[in-house]
């Protein structure tokens, strides 16, 4: 697999309906990948929630905001990188939401959900306004699809 | 995301179709719930067979759904969890709050009064 092979930059307005946008391109992208159709979900899952917090919580769903999506693969580790033009935020000052305090609160999810879904996951504020949060999920022989590396078993 | 909604021996039988994720299928399953809720239900049971994602968005609309139903008196619960359902459940730990069945026939028993 080369390094670069699936490198893909989009930008979008910050409107709800341009996730389905990056979820595609996403899902196109992992496709390629032969990975698990279970791996591949939970990656767009923990994407859809990156750039929904961008459109929400980042840039206040003003659409004359953007949203940058990098997604590539970088040593057999699929990286994802989100960025909005918000005011950013303190990731510790986050509730928890498996206490029993915040169990049912509607809300207060969408980070849980991206650490679960991926290995790392972390943010950065640039100095000129804006976060970035970048996403990481390495390739382990279990995440790809079953008997998709028979091929190369076979030939090796 | 549609949901249609049908009734069986008193109880409102919703049916998701597609993804409960923000903007689209949360907001369709709020607008379900409260005109079953001001339809006069007071069971209500939503059927996840057909439910494809369910975000962290689509997860807080069931929570909304389930404590807006229980204030007001009646039930919520859940059948037919397709098995990424089921693990969004276990992860956020909300398993432990809905009652949950595998048919249809063994939800609509359960339902009290």
């Amino acid at each position: 697999m080369a390094a670069d092979s699936q490198q893909v930059h989009l930008a979008i307005a910050s409107r709800l309906e341009n996730i389905e946008l990056v979820q595609i391109a996403v899902e196109a992208s992992l496709g390629q990948l032969a990975l698990s159709e279970d791996t591949s979900h939970w990656i767009g899952i923990a994407v859809r929630e990156a750039v929904a917090n961008a459109i929400k919580h980042g840039n206040r769903n003003d659409p004359d905001k953007q949203v940058e999506v990098d997604f590539g693969i970088e040593d057999d580790t699929v990286v994802v990188r989100v960025a909005d033009q918000g005011e950013g935020f303190d990731p510790k000052s986050l509730p928890d939401p498996l206490s029993p305090d915040n169990l049912l609160r509607p809300n207060g999810r969408g980070i849980f959900f991206m650490r679960k879904f991926m290995d790392d996951i972390e943010y950065t504020f640039r100095p000129e306004g804006g976060t970035v949060v970048t996403l990481r999920k390495k390739l382990s022989p279990s995440s790809k699809a079953e008997g998709g590396d028979q091929e190369e078993e076979e030939q090796g | 995301m549609k949901i249609s909604a049908r009734h069986r021996e008193g109880i409102t039988i919703l049916e998701p179709k597609g993804k409960i994720t923000i903007g689209v299928g949360d907001v369709a399953l709020r607008e379900a719930v409260h005109e079953a809720l001001d339809a006069g239900a007071k069971k209500i049971l939503i059927n996840l067979t057909n439910v494809s994602t369910v975000d962290s968005s689509g997860i807080g609309e069931m929570v909304s759904a389930y404590t807006t139903v229980t204030h007001r008196g009646g039930q919520l619960k859940l059948v037919g969890l397709p098995p990424k359902v089921q693990d969004i459940l276990q992860i956020t730990q909300l398993i432990t709050v809905f009652d949950v069945f595998d048919s249809e026939d063994e939800a609509v028993d359960s339902f009290e009064g």
